[in-house]
């Protein structure tokens, strides 16, 4: 569904993305994880589109990517951003928020879907015509959810979804995207400092540090510890530490 | 009780239709502009000064244009409330006509001028580039000349009068709303709901029309309420000097100027326009604070 | 030095009337590092910055009894409580970027702390200053010392400001989500070090947080607060025996590597917590 070859990314002086690949199946989920300035979001906002300036290779079902995206790529590929106070509008409400995509797509019967798309991320008819500072932050990602799945798209990349959130707020917004996943057969690509979180979702996982991606392994290595990379097992080290006490 | 239910269907936490989201937005802005007594009487003034000008022709007491020389210069009085001018012209009527032509100046510059610097703000800060430079090199060259040698310039270049002066203060006061929504426009456009805009595979124009250009809206609104005094003045000024709105129509500015040599021996002459000009402009600076509070909080 | 609070509420005016977001808390802290847990909006930054008088303005603070070593923190002076803030208790907050000077260098900001709960030179003030970021495990203190904030890291940045938090010398230290803002492997150096300051000096430390498997794992108490209240206390290590259902909920939604789950719990909230 997804490639990504060899992706270089720099900021002026700097090469932030250092010749990443990797492949994501249809229906799956790959996490990325990595501290910060290891240049997981770089790869994910070179892969939406937001940043046009990178070399390498980049298919969606097949489909090799221009720097400049037109716009069924928009409707095929949308992101979820990691801080749900500042990715929506503040002066829009609920309701505008999910009709923008409808209208930029020329989709009609924006009325019936707009209630449907609240529904499926369980969302209160009532919050509809809100604010986005009249809602908890656990709504506010579930209408950046909402939102991204207005178009019906067929990839989602999460952008660090849940770790504004509260824990028990990210464990709803977890088993949403699971269910998400299982019902629409999304394709999700998932960034995250958090290694438990990222391994909860996606079988495969990549590590990356200092714009290099470091080592790709599947959820069960990373439980069993059959770790390769020193900064994996670090990484693995730091998070069952914690859960162990 | 149908005052109450209102009140209810505005603050509700669960407004039933994009209307009433709105509108209930606005009553809370308005709740909070309510609770600034200063704010309140910029807007009380303003809001009479409008409304006097409008209804000037049932107020006024004489024709403004009526001259009497055998009672000019004549004090506040029973028939001449604030007294004549140098032509036997009651200062009273003379005021509330005025109020139409300054105050329509006013409201003419921010129509023309408010668009313009949004528009020139909203494009420059986010197409960025060479569209960037190009605008902003303009609205520079257009900062660089004093407000008023410029304004003189034009309407010297033209002729004299309420139009070209309109014309050349909006020429002039345009540069500072561009600059404003600039920098606003720079601040929206990295943000993540912009980001979440741009990924709906929206066109930039419809970006900067219907989500960045609203966002500027705000500061934009409070500036040139702050600036409307400054304006009331660049169009007095004008006046002052002879270029703005000729005689004998009433002009609070040109007033000033034509009764400039009775101000030792027949001060209410001058004074009365002057005040007119002093009060206008604070009742603007107030209401332009009052609103900064409201809608761009964290600018105080 | 010795903490006392009885049944502190802490609440705000709103357009419907008071909100309170600390309900009757009651707490007594020694010398040791106690932990207060809780998600957004449960109050514990408010309870923790009650001590030093530290609320929005607009605030309305009430207790029977809120004492810092015998001083009625209610009732003292602003003076008074001038002389607690910064010199008898620090506070450390989520992001060094936003509470360090961005135009001095580390060490002036250190001894400038140093200098106005102390006597002594400037020379003597940036020698303390160097000794201070020798403390906080900064290999190169004089080099750091030199930067200045933006050329810092975060974790750096962050030791910087613990090392201003204890040139005047503190009794106690209140920490407000100190690592939230700090990659995984920092956050751990960071409270590694806060614990071993704390414990060689015979400070109280009162660390905040949302992660309970954290706090838990560096205090020697933590207490639960939902809603404005304590609902639980806990010593450290005793997490597995967590007796209240919020307690259990928080722990049971963490995705875990050791133990996964297809589907994770999710927190049924109780009205009967509130009470």
């Amino acid at each position: 569904m997804i490639t990504v070859d060899d992706l270089r990314v720099r900021f002026g002086e700097t090469e932030a993305v250092k010749g990443v690949s990797f492949a994501v199946p249809e229906g799956s989920s790959f996490g990325i994880v990595g501290e910060s300035g290891s240049g997981k979001s770089t790869v994910l906002r070179a892969l939406s589109g937001l940043n046009d300036d990178w070399t390498g290779r980049m298919t969606v079902k097949g489909q090799v990517l221009a720097p400049n995206r037109g716009k069924d790529f928009f409707r095929r590929v949308q992101m979820v951003f990691q801080d749900p106070y500042g990715s929506l509008h503040p002066r829009q409400t609920v309701d505008r928020a999910l009709s923008e995509p409808l209208l930029v797509h020329g989709i009609g019967d924006a009325d019936a879907r707009i209630a449907r798309a609240l529904a499926e991320v369980a969302l209160p008819p009532a919050a509809r015509f809100r604010y986005p500072h009249q809602l908890s932050g656990g709504q506010r990602q579930r209408v950046a959810i909402a939102r991204g799945l207005m178009a019906e798209p067929e990839v989602l990349l999460l952008d660090e979804p849940t770790s504004a959130l509260d824990v028990s707020v990210q464990a709803e917004v977890l088993n949403l995207l699971a269910d998400l996943q299982q019902r629409r057969g999304l394709t999700y690509v998932m960034v995250s400092h958090n290694l438990a979180v990222v391994a909860h979702l996606c079988p495969m996982i990549g590590v990356m540090q200092g714009g290099e991606m470091v080592e790709i392994l599947s959820g069960e290595d990373l439980r069993a510890g059959r770790t390769t990379h020193p900064h994996t097992t670090e990484l693995r080290a730091l998070s069952t530490e914690l859960e162990e006490a | 009780m149908s005052t109450t239910t209102l009140r209810d269907w505005l603050l509700t936490d669960t407004p039933s239709s994009r209307a009433q989201a709105a509108w209930g937005r606005r009553y809370r802005l308005w709740c909070d502009f309510r609770a600034n007594p200063l704010a309140m009487a910029g807007l009380i003034v303003t809001v009479l000064l409008i409304a006097v000008s409008l209804l000037a022709p049932w107020l006024a007491t004489h024709d403004p244009g009526a001259q009497n020389l055998a009672n000019r210069l004549a004090r506040p009085s029973a028939a001449h409330w604030l007294g004549t001018d140098e032509l036997g012209r009651d200062i009273y009527s003379r005021v509330l006509y005025g109020g139409r032509v300054t105050l329509g100046m006013v409201v003419a510059v921010v129509v023309l001028v408010a668009p313009l610097g949004l528009a020139v703000g909203c494009i420059a800060g986010y197409v960025g580039g060479v569209a960037d430079r190009v605008l902003m090199r303009v609205t520079d060259v257009f900062l660089a000349f004093p407000r008023l040698i410029l304004a003189l310039a034009f309407v010297a270049a033209i002729k004299p009068g309420v139009t070209s002066a309109i014309a050349a203060i909006a020429l002039t006061a345009w540069p500072p709303y561009a600059r404003l929504a600039r920098a606003e426009t720079m601040m929206i456009r990295s943000s993540d709901y912009i980001a979440a805009v741009r990924l709906t595979g929206a066109a930039k124009a419809r970006i900067i029309l219907r989500h960045v250009a609203p966002m500027c809206l705000g500061s934009l609104i409070v500036r040139v309420t702050l600036d409307m005094s400054s304006i009331i003045l660049t169009a007095a000024s004008l006046g002052f000097l002879g270029m703005g709105a000729q005689p004998p129509s009433p002009e609070w500015g040109a007033m000033i100027a034509t009764a400039r040599r009775f101000i030792l021996d027949q001060w209410w002459v001058p004074t009365i326009p002057g005040i007119a000009i002093f009060v206008a402009s604070l009742a603007f600076n107030l209401l332009g604070d009052g609103l900064r509070d409201v809608l761009d909080p964290k600018q105080r | 030095m010795l903490v006392e609070i009885e049944n502190l509420t802490v609440s705000f005016p709103t357009p419907q009337g008071m909100s309170h977001a600390v309900r009757g808390v009651s707490l007594t802290l020694g010398a040791e590092k106690m932990g207060i847990v809780g998600e957004s909006g449960s109050g514990k930054s408010l309870t923790a910055r009650s001590i030093l008088r530290l609320l929005p303005e607009n605030a309305r603070i009430a207790a029977d009894k809120l004492t810092f070593d015998g001083i009625d923190v209610l009732r003292a002076r602003e003076g008074a409580m001038r002389a607690i803030r910064g010199k008898r208790a620090g506070l450390i907050l989520q992001d060094p970027k936003y509470s360090l000077n961005p135009v001095m260098t580390a060490g002036e900001q250190i001894a400038e702390a140093w200098r106005t709960h102390r006597k002594g030179s400037r020379r003597e003030a940036l020698s303390a200053a160097v000794d201070l970021l020798a403390q906080v495990q900064i290999r190169d203190p004089r080099r750091v010392a030199e930067a200045y904030p933006h050329e810092l890291s975060g974790g750096m940045g962050q030791r910087v400001m613990i090392a201003m938090m204890l040139a005047p010398d503190p009794e106690m230290l209140i920490a407000d989500e100190p690592t939230s803002a700090l990659d995984a492997t920092v956050q751990a150096e960071i409270l590694r070090l806060l614990e071993d300051l704390v414990s060689r000096r015979g400070m109280a430390l009162i660390l905040i947080s949302h992660d309970l498997p954290l706090v838990s794992h560096f205090c020697d108490r933590v207490l639960v607060m939902y809603a404005g209240r304590i609902v639980e206390e806990l010593r450290a290590g005793d997490l597995t025996h967590a007796q209240h259902a919020y307690t259990r909920g928080l722990l049971d939604c963490l995705p875990t590597l050791s133990h996964p789950k297809p589907r994770l719990p999710v927190m049924v909230r109780d009205p009967a917590w509130l009470s």
